[in-house]
C-alpha cells in the first residue's frame, strides 16, 4: 500500500501520465474498475429488456408477428411469430442476464468497487490487480453467455435455474452447445465474484481510515462486506454445481440423471444452496445504499444503526438456512418442508427491522426530495410489497397453489426491480458526481423516476393476480387453456405497460449518457453529505487520498447540535474531537 | 376474469384459501401501516427552509416493539401453516382408503393408468388413458406419479393442488374432489418446448357416473 501511496502521490504532484489502455482499459484503478462494471452491466440490464419485451409480446399477442420480429432468423422466429423454442431461450436468458449479469453486478461489482475504497478511506483495494482480473473475468463470462444465442440450436432452454434433467440432457431439452456455454460462462462468473469477495473483505478490515471503526461504517459498506462474505461461500457451490452438470453434458457423467442413478433433486438442493444466499446478494447492497440515502434525504442520523447492522448480518445468516422454499413442491420430504417454512418466516423479522427503521429516520426528518431520494423511498415502498408477498410462498400450502404461477413471477420483481433497480436508479445518480465530475439532470431525473414508478406497478402489481388465477410460469401460449383465457385482456395490458416501462427508460439511459458531457460540473459535495468520499474532488484521482483523512465520529451525523449546518462529515474535526489512536493495520 | 381465487374443487382448497385470506388480512395490516407511514411522512416532514431534523439514533424500545411483533406474527403463523401442511402433504396424509390412480409424466403428455373394476393398480385389469384425468366426487383419490424423462408438475388449479414429478422419484399425492364438472391439468414446471401445452382434463364424476365410465373404458373405449 505505501508503494500506492507514494506513485499515486507522485502522479498528482505532476500529472497523471499513464497511457490511455493503462488508465481506462487495464486499469487497477478500483473507481474504474467500477466505471467499467457500470457500462459493462448496464449493457446487459439492457439486453435483458429487449429479451423481456420479446416474451411480453407473445404473451400479450400470442401467435402474432412481432413487430421488428422479421429480422430473427427462422430458427427463433420465422416470418417474426415466436417459436416456443426459441421463447423458452428468452425465458432462460432474461432470467440470467439480470441475476448474474446486470443486478448481481450493479450492485456487488461497481459499488462494492467503487464505494469500499472511497468510503473506508483506502487508497485502492487491497489487491488491485485481483481486482482487475474480476473484471475481466465476469466480461468473459457476459461474452461467453451472449454467445449462447450464436452457436447450433440456439440459447439454453432450461430457465435460469437449470433443473435437471433437462438441463443436463441435450436430447431433452433441444439445447446442446448453449447449455454447455451457461456452465462454462458461470464458472467464468463465480471466479470473478470470488476474486471480487476476497478482495472487498480484505480491504474493509485491513485498509480502514484511522478512526474509522466497524461501528463507524457506513451501512453501505456493512453490507458490501456481509455480501462479500455471502459471495465468498456461494459462488463455490455454484461452481461445483455447473462443472457437475457440464461433466453430465458433456463426458457422460450422471450425477443429476437418474437414468443411470443420479438424483434429479441434488441439482436443485446445490443449485438453491447458492442461490438464497444469492437472492440475499441481489437485496443486501441496495438496502446499505437506500440506508445512506434516506439518512441523506432526511438530514437525520440513520434510526437504529447497531439493529441495522444485525440485520443485515442476521438476513445474511438465515439465508444460508432457507433454500428448501424453493422446493416445497419438489418431492422433498414435507418434514423438511416444515422447518424450511419457519426459517423463512422469520426473515420477516429482519426484514421488518430494517423497514421500521428507515421510516423511522424519515420521522421528524427535514427530507429532501433529491432523485436519489426518490428511488429510496420507492425501493422502501416496494420492497414491502415484495416482502409481504413472500409470506404467501413460504406458508406451505399456499405455496401448494402459488408455486410457479404468476405470483412468484410479481414477487420477485417486486424484490429486485422494486427493490433493487430503484436503489440502483438512485445510486447511480447519488455516486454519478463522484464517478464523472458531472451532475445528472435533476428534472429529467425526476420525470424518469415517475413514470418508471407509475408503469412498473402496472406491470407487476396485475401479476399477483395471474398467479391467484393458477397461471403458470414459462408458459408460451396461456391461451392453450381455458381457465386462463379470460385473464388474455390483463396479458395484454401487462405487456402494453411493459412496453410503456421499456421505453421511459432511454430517459434515464439520456439522461445517463449526455451528462457525461454535458452536465452540470459536480461540486466536491453535492449532496451536503459526510461520507469521505465526499472529501474528495469530482471525479476523485487515481489513489484517492494523498494522505488518508482521520475519522472522527459515525457516517450519519446529519442535524447534530453540535455545527449550526444540518451535516457533519466524518472527515470534519471539531475542536472537542481527539485524534484516534492509531491501530497498526496489516499492509501499511 | 375475476379477481379472487378460482372455484374451490377439493376438501382442502377451502383451508388454503382460509390461509390465503389469513395471510392478506395480516399483510394488508403491514402494508397499509407502512405505505400509509411513509406517505404521511413525506407530506409532514418534507423539507422546509429554516428547519431542522429532529436529532436521535434511535429508541431501544421502538426496536424491541417492531421486532417482537412480527417474531410472534411469524411463529404463530407457521405454526398454524404447518398444521394445513401436515394434513394435506405430511408422509401420512393420504388417507387409507383412497382410490389409486398412477400417473406417469412424459414430454409432453400426461400418461393416466387407471386400476380397472377391481380398483386394484397392478393387475391385469388396469388401462391407460392419455391426458384424461377421471375421478369419483367426494372420494379421496391418491396420485402415484413418476416421470419418464425430465421434471414436470402436477397442477390442478381448483384442487388448489400442486407435485412435481420427477423421473427415479415416485411420488404419492392426494386430493378428494368436492364438486362435479370438467377441470384441466396443467404442467406447473418447465419440462421443455411443449412444456406450455402439456395439458390434460379433469373429469369428476358422480360415483355412478364414474363407475359408468369406468365400465366402458375397462372394455377399450378409453374415451369420455
Amino acid at each position: 500500500m505505501t508503494t500506492v501511496a507514494a506513485t499515486s502521490h507522485v502522479a498528482h504532484a505532476h500529472h497523471d501520465d499513464r497511457s490511455f489502455l493503462r488508465k481506462y482499459i487495464f486499469s487497477t484503478d478500483h473507481k474504474i474498475i467500477g466505471i467499467q462494471f457500470l457500462f459493462v452491466s448496464l449493457f446487459f440490464l439492457l439486453v435483458g429488456g429487449l429479451l423481456a419485451m420479446q416474451m411480453r409480446w407473445q404473451l400479450g399477442f400470442p401467435g402474432k408477428p412481432m413487430p421488428g420480429g422479421g429480422i430473427l432468423p427462422d430458427t427463433m422466429a420465422p416470418g417474426g411469430v415466436l417459436l416456443p423454442e426459441y421463447y423458452i431461450q428468452l425465458v432462460t436468458m432474461h432470467g440470467t442476464f439480470m441475476v448474474f449479469f446486470a443486478i448481481m453486478p450493479l450492485l456487488v461489482g461497481v459499488y462494492a468497487n467503487f464505494l469500499i475504497p472511497l468510503k473506508i478511506g483506502a487508497h485502492d483495494m487491497a489487491f488491485p490487480r485481483i481486482n482487475m482480473a474480476s473484471f475481466w473475468s465476469a466480461l468473459l463470462a457476459g461474452l461467453i453467455m451472449l454467445a449462447g444465442f450464436f452457436v447450433p440450436d440456439g440459447a439454453p432452454r432450461a430457465g435460469w435455474t437449470s433443473y435437471a434433467p433437462l438441463s443436463a440432457r441435450p436430447d431433452l431439452s433441444g439445447a446442446s452447445y448453449g447449455q454447455m456455454l451457461w456452465c462454462v460462462s458461470l464458472v467464468f462468473l463465480g471466479l470473478s465474484s470470488i476474486l471480487g469477495s476476497l478482495n472487498y473483505i480484505t480491504t474493509i478490515i485491513n485498509n480502514r481510515a484511522p478512526g474509522m471503526t466497524w461501528f463507524r461504517m457506513p451501512l453501505s459498506v456493512w453490507s458490501l462486506f456481509i455480501t462479500a462474505i455471502l459471495g465468498l461461500l456461494a459462488l463455490p457451490v455454484l461452481s461445483g454445481a455447473v462443472i457437475m452438470l457440464l461433466f453430465d453434458q458433456t463426458i457422460g457423467t450422471h450425477f443429476f440423471d437418474p437414468v443411470a442413478g443420479g438424483q434429479a433433486l441434488l441439482w436443485q438442493h446445490l443449485f438453491w444452496f447458492f442461490g438464497h444466499p444469492e437472492v440475499y446478494i441481489l437485496i443486501l447492497p441496495a438496502m446499505g445504499m437506500v440506508s445512506d440515502i434516506i439518512s441523506n434525504g432526511s438530514r437525520k442520523p440513520i434510526f437504529g444503526y447497531h439493529s441495522m447492522v444485525f440485520a443485515i448480518v442476521a438476513i445474511a445468516f438465515l439465508g444460508w438456512i432457507v433454500w428448501g422454499h424453493h422446493m416445497f413442491m419438489s418431492g422433498m420430504n414435507p418434514t423438511l418442508g416444515s422447518s424450511f417454512m419457519v426459517s423463512t418466516l422469520i426473515i420477516a423479522v429482519p426484514s421488518a427491522i430494517k423497514t421500521f427503521n428507515w421510516m423511522g429516520t424519515m420521522w421528524r426528518g427535514n427530507l429532501r426530495f433529491h432523485v436519489p431520494m426518490l428511488n429510496a423511498v420507492a425501493f422502501v415502498a416496494m420492497f414491502v410489497i415484495g416482502g409481504l408477498s413472500g409470506i404467501y410462498m413460504a406458508a406451505t400450502p399456499v405455496d401448494m397453489f402459488i408455486h410457479d404461477t404468476y405470483f412468484i413471477v410479481a414477487h420477485l420483481h417486486y424484490v429486485l426491480f422494486g427493490g433493487s433497480l430503484f436503489a440502483l436508479f438512485g445510486a447511480i445518480t447519488y455516486w454519478y458526481p463522484k464517478m464523472f465530475g458531472k451532475l445528472m439532470s435533476e428534472p429529467w431525473g425526476k420525470v424518469h423516476f415517475w413514470l418508471t414508478f407509475v408503469f412498473y406497478n402496472l406491470v407487476f402489481f396485475p401479476m399477483h393476480t395471474l398467479g391467484m388465477a393458477g397461471h403458470m410460469r414459462r408458459i408460451y401460449d396461456p391461451t392453450q387453456y381455458d381457465f386462463l383465457k379470460p385473464y388474455q385482456p390483463l396479458n395484454e395490458f401487462i405487456s402494453i405497460s411493459a412496453f410503456a416501462l421499456f421505453a421511459v427508460q432511454a430517459i434515464f439511459a439520456l439522461n445517463f449518457i449526455l451528462s457525461l458531457k454535458w452536465g452540470k460540473k459536480a461540486p466536491q459535495n453535492p449532496w451536503e453529505d459526510n461520507g469521505l468520499e465526499w472529501s474528495l474532488p469530482a471525479p476523485a484521482p487515481h489513489g484517492n487520498w494523498e494522505t488518508v483523512p482521520t475519522v472522527y465520529r459515525g457516517p450519519y451525523e446529519f442535524s447534530s447540535p453540535q455545527v449550526p449546518e444540518d451535516y457533519l462529515p466524518q472527515y470534519r474535526k471539531l475542536p472537542t474531537d481527539r485524534e484516534p489512536a492509531r491501530t497498526p493495520v496489516a499492509g501499511h | 376474469m375475476h379477481w379472487w381465487l378460482p372455484l374451490k374443487g377439493s376438501t382442502f382448497a377451502g383451508e388454503i384459501d382460509g390461509l390465503f385470506l389469513a395471510i392478506l388480512i395480516i399483510t394488508g395490516i403491514a402494508f397499509v401501516i407502512v405505505e400509509a407511514g411513509l406517505l404521511w411522512f413525506v407530506v409532514k416532514y418534507r423539507g422546509r427552509p429554516g428547519r431542522k431534523a429532529y436529532y436521535t439514533h434511535g429508541s431501544t424500545r421502538a426496536e424491541v416493539i417492531w421486532t417482537a411483533i412480527p417474531a410472534v406474527t411469524m411463529v404463530a403463523l407457521g405454526l398454524i401453516s404447518n398444521h394445513y401442511w401436515v394434513k394435506i402433504k405430511g408422509r401420512n396424509s393420504v388417507p387409507p382408503n383412497a382410490y389409486p390412480i398412477a400417473i406417469h409424466a412424459k414430454q409432453f403428455e400426461w400418461q393416466v393408468t387407471y386400476p380397472g373394476p377391481d380398483g386394484q393398480l397392478g393387475t391385469a385389469d388396469d388401462f391407460e388413458v392419455r391426458n384424461q384425468l377421471h375421478v369419483p366426487v367426494g372420494r379421496p383419490v391418491v396420485v402415484h406419479l413418476t416421470s419418464e424423462d425430465v421434471i414436470h408438475s402436477f397442477f390442478v388449479p381448483v384442487f388448489r393442488v400442486k407435485q412435481d414429478a420427477v423421473p427415479g422419484m415416485n411420488i404419492n399425492v392426494w386430493f378428494q374432489a368436492t364438486v362435479p364438472g370438467t377441470y384441466e391439468l396443467g404442467c406447473a414446471e418447465l419440462c421443455g418446448l411443449g412444456h406450455y401445452r402439456m395439458r390434460a382434463q379433469v373429469f369428476v364424476h358422480t360415483q355412478e357416473e364414474f363407475d359408468a365410465w369406468m365400465k366402458q373404458a375397462a372394455k377399450g373405449g378409453a374415451t369420455s
